[in-house]
């Protein structure tokens, strides 16, 4: 028995190990600028994870099947180097290379997080609310008029609350239900939610944060590749949450100017 | 004064009757198997609403037969509804994490060993260890009891993040009374634990054998000791959290929900709360918790392993030193539930330190669990399998935690399926295979018999390869990007996935329906099963030197001496393979 | 076998017994001040938002925290009139009774002064949910006064322990007395959070 599961130990490891190493689930195209520094620290990860994985399993698998059941009077003994050898050795495999994966990870992380969007970005508000994403653009004016939570009227697809009559920034604003953007340009997305949590997910861009309800967040990011693209809620917000997404347009800059005034003179 | 005590003894006469000896029993050993049961009762129904979960998914309009006349609102004809998938969703993780996970490996093996293997007659407290069953088990009431009410279960998650779950019935179905039940439910459980924390730490402080110094108990007893400290802080935070919780929900507070919120249409009359301060105070206790959920498992395995092999492990002081970083380590890690929550991203990074860090001692307990394999006299049996399949799992569980332990690889991975996958590997698998290890070695002490091996080996391979089965093809969705908590799944990318799902759902039901095997094998061999000597597995520590199952005062009114630590196994140069911690016999080299 | 799960309602007094209770006191103790810490936490964190008004703490709290620091001395002097090792025996008789018979009172008048603070609140318009300030100081008032509660009913329970046997175990009148001076120290806490932050 103690033979078989090695046996079944090692197929399963190796079988685990197949889908990664085939490549056969893997992450869409980056359409980003920060997201070969994720993609590579993943695949940094994935190698020294699935290697440590993989040995670990198979080790195991080995050692249960050697040192199992032996025959009667076999001498029992522990390995050179013992408790030491193991304490050691977990601190310095471990111990640098998670460590430094740690490190290294900044990066990624700091050009998501730490730089400040351009002065120039093309500012977009989005709102998420049970069960749809809406995005706002400010118009001529570049300015967004003030939000109204009393204000909004769904039915008469006031989403944001805007009080154009009142408000003189709101007045040139352009709500929409699709994320168009130009390509090649840094977009700064300033997130308001409007009820519950919900969160940003847009698997090419490489890039999610959450919605947080009276927290004013928001992401920076350029994409590079023009193209039609799901953005996700990854935030349990409700019963519709499964069903809550939007698309994200890349556009040239040319269509990305015909389709503003398109929405421009939809409103 | 000790003329007062002996007439004491001699007034409290044993009392008879049922309700005394099997429901408000006051033996540790009776409070143990109560907690058990309720595990297998909340492990059941856990299961169940997996099974409906995996269903729905690959096969949304199939008809569940019988459905409807639980779920009136939420399964209209038995077909499963997008808001009662998320109940099945929520009470599936309250159960299995607060009901099984928390009780089974720590109320229930913990308390019927720990006195016993420190030399104890019973805890230290044994009005208040009856309480805190009785407590648990009227939390698990109220809980269930959101299945039955017109609205049904919450639909927040076991998370329940505010302010979808602080908000009410506003917010979406369950979350009015059903979200109200959970939360009172979840603050009479913290109230049970507390109890129950309290209870093993003074016990293990002060009820101790003589000649059991505090290095010679096992590493199942550090591993509960440990647990209780770490659970007498963490429930002590997740009621407040719930207080504050339930303050919100009916008293109109604002401590989760800021101003200006329009929830179905309706403006709400709150203002100023904060929904990242819920996350804090949850995921402050929520992490440690996930450790009150391993660590006694890491206890029983070491335990077992170490009577399997034949041999002491490498060093259980190792063990015992990397458990303790391990809980001290799991208080500074909460915020890598939070990487992309919104929080201050430099705290993202400062969290991913200890997270990482805490690698270490887990890496060190696995190698010193491998590393004393090597060279060892490996008994396969049901509990050792069991034991070794752990190792495996707990590796799985581990490096996938890697992975989510770096915020730059969370910005993809968050509520992803590979999150899933990581926890379900950790405590849905590995911590439950510690729990079958535990039961299959120690039912022969809890009830004097033995349990079927064959159906026990059955049950492990079935379970073995079904959960790799189930929960490895998860990280795999989570890589390409499969969100987690949907319903249905609606998204461009996903009709590729779906043959991994079905193939899921598939592993799913034929794991759970082998889980019937070990159901049955309890039963049978509580009542047919070989009976058991005090020493089956020829095993060291205190309890295999009581008869199987112990008399009601453990030691027969006896005060066991202890000159061993219990890995007396197979190398000093003593006669036979073993000496027990109780046997005066010197042992050379000790 | 089911006779050897035979399990008495009341245990046999053990020798070890009474070991563990007051390792009970200072574990519980912990318990409690991490859910403390976690309110005081929580009335950080949210101090943040811009709708925190300072809230004038109702005199009343100063005169309730001199009540329950005098029954916090009356109850020391009491525990010190104790007599004996592993079960304490009143010097005197009625002195000791006296004392703890006044911490009683005087812990009851505090928790009355602390219902006459929250009505002096409602008085202004202060409620539950008013604003946050007001949030808190109902709810670490209330949760406090709530733990004092519970150390009156165990102080009472000491007591007829005490009146019907004229002894009690040395390990009960520790906890009692420990845990009545910890409730005293935490008041202490919260009423500086309350005047200084709140």
């Amino acid at each position: 028995m103690g033979k078989l599961f090695g046996v079944i130990l090692a197929i399963i490891a190796l079988a685990s190990a197949y889908p990664i190493v085939t490549h056969m689930y893997v992450q869409p195209v980056d359409i980003s600028t920060h997201g070969h520094a994720i993609d590579e620290q993943l695949a940094d990860t994935m190698a020294e994870a699935g290697l440590a994985f993989v040995l670990a399993q198979l080790l195991l698998a080995f050692c249960v099947w050697k040192f199992s059941n032996r025959k009667e009077g076999a001498k029992v003994f522990h390995l050179w180097g013992g408790a030491r050898l193991m304490v050691v050795g977990a601190f310095i495999l471990v111990g640098t290379e998670v460590l430094a994966l740690g490190v290294l990870g900044q990066k990624a992380w700091a050009e998501v997080y730490f730089t400040a969007p351009k002065p120039d970005a093309l500012q977009i508000q989005a709102q998420a609310g049970q069960f749809a994403f809406y995005f706002r653009y400010p118009g001529q004016d570049g300015k967004f008029g003030p939000l109204h939570p009393d204000k909004i009227d769904e039915g008469n697809q006031n989403y944001f609350g805007l009080d154009p009559a009142n408000d003189v920034e709101a007045r040139d604003d352009i709500v929409t239900a699709e994320l168009a953007i130009p390509v090649n340009r840094e977009i700064h997305l300033l997130m308001h939610a409007k009820d519950v949590g919900h969160s940003f997910y847009v698997r090419e861009l490489r890039i999610q944060q959450d919605f947080v309800p009276g927290l004013d967040l928001s992401l920076h990011f350029t994409a590079t590749q023009t193209g039609h693209f799901e953005i996700l809620c990854t935030q349990l917000c409700g019963l519709g949450h499964y069903n809550m997404k939007a698309y994200l347009n890349v556009l040239s800059q040319e269509d990305f100017d015909k389709w503003m005034k398109q929405k421009a003179s939809e409103q | 004064m000790e003329e007062a005590l002996k007439s004491q003894a001699h007034a409290h006469a044993p009392a008879e009757g049922f309700l005394w000896k099997y429901v408000f029993s006051l033996d540790h050993k009776v409070i143990g198997k109560q907690y058990y049961a309720l595990a297998l009762v909340a492990v059941f129904i856990g299961m169940v609403l997996s099974w409906l979960m995996r269903f729905h998914l690959v096969w949304p309009n199939a008809k569940i037969p019988g459905l409807e006349l639980i779920a009136k609102t939420g399964a209209p004809g038995g077909i499963i509804t997008p808001e009662y998938y998320l109940s099945l969703l929520t009470m599936h993780g309250t159960l299995m994490v607060f009901f099984v996970l928390t009780n089974a490996p720590f109320a229930g093996f913990g308390n019927y060993f720990l006195p016993i293997q420190i030399g104890a007659e019973d805890m230290a407290f044994p009005r208040f260890n009856m309480m805190s069953f009785w407590t648990t088990f009227v939390a698990f009431v109220v809980l269930v009891t959101a299945f039955f009410i017109p609205d049904g279960p919450p639909i927040s998650g076991w998370t329940a993040y505010a302010p979808l779950s602080a908000i009410g019935k506003d917010a979406g179905p369950g979350l009015g009374w059903g979200q109200n039940l959970w939360v009172i439910s979840i603050a009479i459980f913290c109230i049970g634990q507390l109890l129950g924390s309290l209870n093993f730490i003074a016990t293990t402080l002060d009820l101790r054998a003589k000649g059991m110094t505090l290095m010679r108990m096992p590493i199942s007893t550090w591993a509960w000791f440990i647990t209780s400290c770490i659970g007498l802080l963490a429930f002590a935070v997740l009621l407040p959290a719930c207080l504050l919780l339930l303050l919100d929900r009916m008293a109109g507070t604002s401590f989760f929900i800021p101003s200006g919120l329009v929830v179905s249409d309706r403006l709400q009359s709150h203002a100023g709360g904060s929904p990242l301060l819920w996350q804090h105070l949850f995921w402050f206790f929520g992490h440690p918790e996930v450790y009150i959920a391993i660590l006694p498992a890491v206890g029983i395995v070491s335990h077992v392993l170490t009577n399997s092999l034949r041999k002491p492990l490498l060093s259980a002081k190792v063990i015992i030193y990397s458990m303790m970083s391990i809980g001290f380590l799991s208080w500074m890690v909460w915020g890598h539930h939070m990487f992309v929550s919104g929080m201050n991203p430099f705290s993202s990074l400062l969290f991913s330190f200890p997270t990482l860090t805490i690698t270490i001692p887990a890496t060190i307990i696995t190698l010193i669990w491998l590393g004393s394999l090597y060279g060892a006299n490996i008994q396969i049996n049901a509990a050792s399998l069991f034991a070794l399949g752990f190792v495996s799992m707990f590796v799985s569980g581990g490096v996938s935690g890697f992975f989510l332990a770096q915020p730059s690889i969370d910005i993809v991975l968050h509520a992803t399926y590979f999150v899933v996958g990581h926890f379900h590997m950790v405590m849905g698998v590995a911590a439950i295979f510690a729990i079958f290890s535990g039961t299959y070695f120690w039912f022969p002490k809890m009830t004097g018999r033995m349990m079927n091996e064959t159906l026990g080996m059955l049950h492990f391979w079935i379970t073995f390869v079904g959960t790799y089965c189930i929960f490895m093809p998860f990280h795999y969705l989570g890589l390409v990007g499969n969100v987690r908590r949907y319903a249905s799944f609606v998204d461009d990318f996903m009709p590729a996935l779906m043959p991994l799902h079905k193939f899921i759902t598939i592993a799913a039901l034929t794991t759970g329906a082998a889980q019937f095997i070990f159901f049955f094998n309890l039963i049978h061999s509580r009542f047919r099963g070989k009976q058991a000597s005090a020493n089956p597995w020829r095993g060291t520590s205190l309890e295999w030197s009581v008869p199987s199952p112990p008399p009601w005062n453990n030691f027969g009114g006896d005060h066991p001496v202890v000159y061993h630590d219990p890995y007396q196994y197979g190398l000093k140069g003593s006669t036979g393979d073993f000496v027990m911690q109780t046997s005066p016999e010197q042992i050379l080299n000790e | 076998m089911s006779s050897t799960i035979h399990t008495p309602m009341t245990l046999p007094r053990r020798a070890d017994q009474g070991k563990g209770s007051e390792s009970g006191i200072w574990i519980a103790l912990f318990a409690i001040t991490m859910s403390f810490a976690a309110f005081t936490s929580a009335l950080f964190i949210r101090q943040a938002s811009a709708d925190w008004i300072h809230l004038a703490a109702p005199p009343i709290l100063f005169v309730g925290t001199a009540v329950l620091l005098v029954s916090s001395l009356m109850i020391e002097i009491a525990r010190r009139g104790f007599d004996g090792k592993s079960s304490a025996q009143i010097k005197e008789h009625s002195k000791g009774l006296v004392l703890l018979l006044a911490s009683l009172f005087l812990g009851l008048a505090f928790v009355g002064g602390q219902y006459l603070a929250w009505r002096q609140l409602a008085a202004q318009g202060f409620y539950l949910a008013t604003n946050p300030n007001s949030s808190f100081f109902y709810l670490l008032t209330g949760v406090h006064a709530l733990h004092v509660l519970g150390g009156i009913a165990a102080l009472a329970y000491l007591l007829t322990q005490l009146a019907a046997r004229g002894s009690v175990r040395r390990n009960l009148v520790n906890g009692v007395v420990i845990y009545w001076h910890f409730m005293a120290a935490l008041w202490l806490f919260l009423l500086v959070v309350i005047c200084v932050r709140l």
